[in-house]
């Protein structure tokens, strides 16, 4: 039986719904509306991230920004990046990759809150401290 | 329309073993597969990009969990909000520009297809010129990476009267004819030449030279009440933002302020210069592939440099979505 790629499809087709279980020459194309409606959402939360700049929410600032950060990295991941519609192996490596960056910075402030405060001068003439 | 599957079709059949697609290598069995794998080994190494901005972002994270007052002093003075907002949208749209040159490539539309790929180039033109425009302020101010770099201060001072006699002296005890000493080093002068060299460096009073002494405002003071320790010592930055008077300028902080603005500096100009560099490496890419789809090479059939370039494009702005509250927006 003829492998099905050797008849390809010379005129566009109607990408517009997502083809999953078709073997066909020409993969899934995200519909327009979806990469307006993405565009859309990045720049009111772009908005609302500079919006959230002018209250002042004490401790929690910075989380709020990361927040709404995460959000926004998600979204271009999922539909700029066709992560939404890719073979779940490629999220794996995403979300591994960002799960040793937060392990590297979890530890690297742990450890910056243990020392930092215990560092005393010794007295001029005094041998250094160890 | 263009005619990219009609040239597939009828190139070098010799070569295609019949399937009528030169682009698929001969270790692929399918178009699938080998667009699959691209992908993946593209992923692949935006998770080292990732891993190496995560680096700098540590470097980050620990300074600023150290440091507070200087970023928050850096941002309200240095770092404007509009222009990394301007950033933000400019990097944003070319994202969008770009995954939509992706689909209209993939339905086959070249044209339009072009004028996407050439709105996002322009897109980082724009975002390297603001960037321009941030760094100036930077420059004239001399907050620039190595503008603080003073580490010969180390041997200023009292330590250099010492070193500089150990140094004009040479090596005391050293063998004749350089013949290596089979006990280890013994420094043991045996001239009288030598025996005053010793004496001589021996009275020059012994200075303990600490890392952080060129910091430290408080270095050689006799008197113990006034040393306090190196990093919760007072200063009048985090003083200032702490009680709302007035914050001085870097120019005329004192020398401890200014030292960790400087470093503060490093980190932003290494951070926000390694993805300008990324956004210029990422608009080189663009421009080849634009050639590449101009000259007719890609199609519904054939587009997988497109979506790598994409993918790489977004991963710049990915990174730029972090640091736009990290640095900018901060209070």
């Amino acid at each position: 039986m003829e492998p099905t790629v050797t008849h390809l499809e010379t005129r566009p087709v109607d990408l517009g719904k997502p083809q999953h279980h078709k073997i066909e020459a020409h993969a899934h194309a995200v519909p327009f509306r979806t990469l307006l409606f993405t565009f859309v959402a990045l720049m009111i939360l772009t908005m609302l991230t500079v919006a959230s700049h002018e209250v002042d929410f004490g401790s929690a600032n910075i989380w709020v920004a990361l927040v709404i950060a995460f959000v926004k990295a998600s979204i271009v991941a999922l539909y700029f990046m066709h992560l939404r519609w890719d073979s779940p192996f490629n999220s794996i490596i995403l979300v591994t990759s960002l799960l040793f960056v937060t392990l590297f910075l979890g530890a690297a402030i742990t450890d910056s809150s243990e020392y930092q405060r215990n560092y005393t001068l010794p007295t001029a003439g005094a041998p250094v401290q160890q | 329309m263009s005619t990219v599957a009609a040239h597939s079709t009828h190139d070098n059949p010799g070569d295609d073993h019949g399937h009528g697609l030169p682009f698929l290598a001969h270790h692929y069995d399918t178009p699938e597969q080998q667009f699959a794998s691209a992908k993946l080994g593209m992923w692949i190494f935006l998770g080292t990009e990732i891993l190496m901005f995560g680096a700098l972002f540590c470097a980050y994270a620990v300074y600023r969990h150290n440091h507070p007052e200087i970023f928050l002093f850096a941002a309200e003075n240095y770092l404007s909000t509009f222009w990394g907002a301007v950033n933000t949208c400019i990097l944003i749209t070319s994202s969008f520009t770009m995954a939509w040159a992706v689909r209209l490539v993939q339905i086959n539309k070249i044209q339009p297809a072009v004028i996407c790929l050439i709105i996002t180039f322009c897109g980082g033109i724009g975002f390297m010129c603001v960037k321009g425009i941030e760094y100036e302020h930077k420059w004239k101010d001399h907050v620039f990476p190595g503008a603080s770099n003073k580490y010969s201060k180390v041997y200023t001072g009292d330590a250099t009267e010492k070193f500089q006699a150990i140094e004009a002296h040479g090596e005391i005890g050293a063998m004749e004819d350089g013949a290596v000493d089979p006990h280890g080093t013994t420094a043991v002068a045996n001239t009288a030449q030598e025996h005053a060299a010793e004496a001589h460096i021996a009275a020059i009073e012994p200075v303990v030279v600490r890392p952080h002494d060129y910091l430290d405002p408080n270095a050689n003071t006799p008197d113990a009440a006034k040393i306090q320790p190196n990093f919760n010592q007072v200063v009048g930055l985090s003083e200032a933002l702490k009680h709302g008077t007035h914050v001085p300028e870097y120019k005329d902080m004192g020398k401890l302020d200014q030292d960790r603005v400087a470093t503060f500096f490093s980190i932003y100009f290494l951070l926000t210069g390694l993805h300008g560099i990324h956004v210029l490496v990422g608009m080189a890419l663009i421009a080849w592939v634009t050639i590449k789809t101009v000259g007719g090479n890609f199609g519904t059939v054939y587009y997988t440099p497109v979506e790598i370039v994409g993918l790489y494009w977004h991963l710049v702005d990915l990174i730029w979505i972090f640091l736009f509250p990290l640095l900018y927006l901060i209070h």
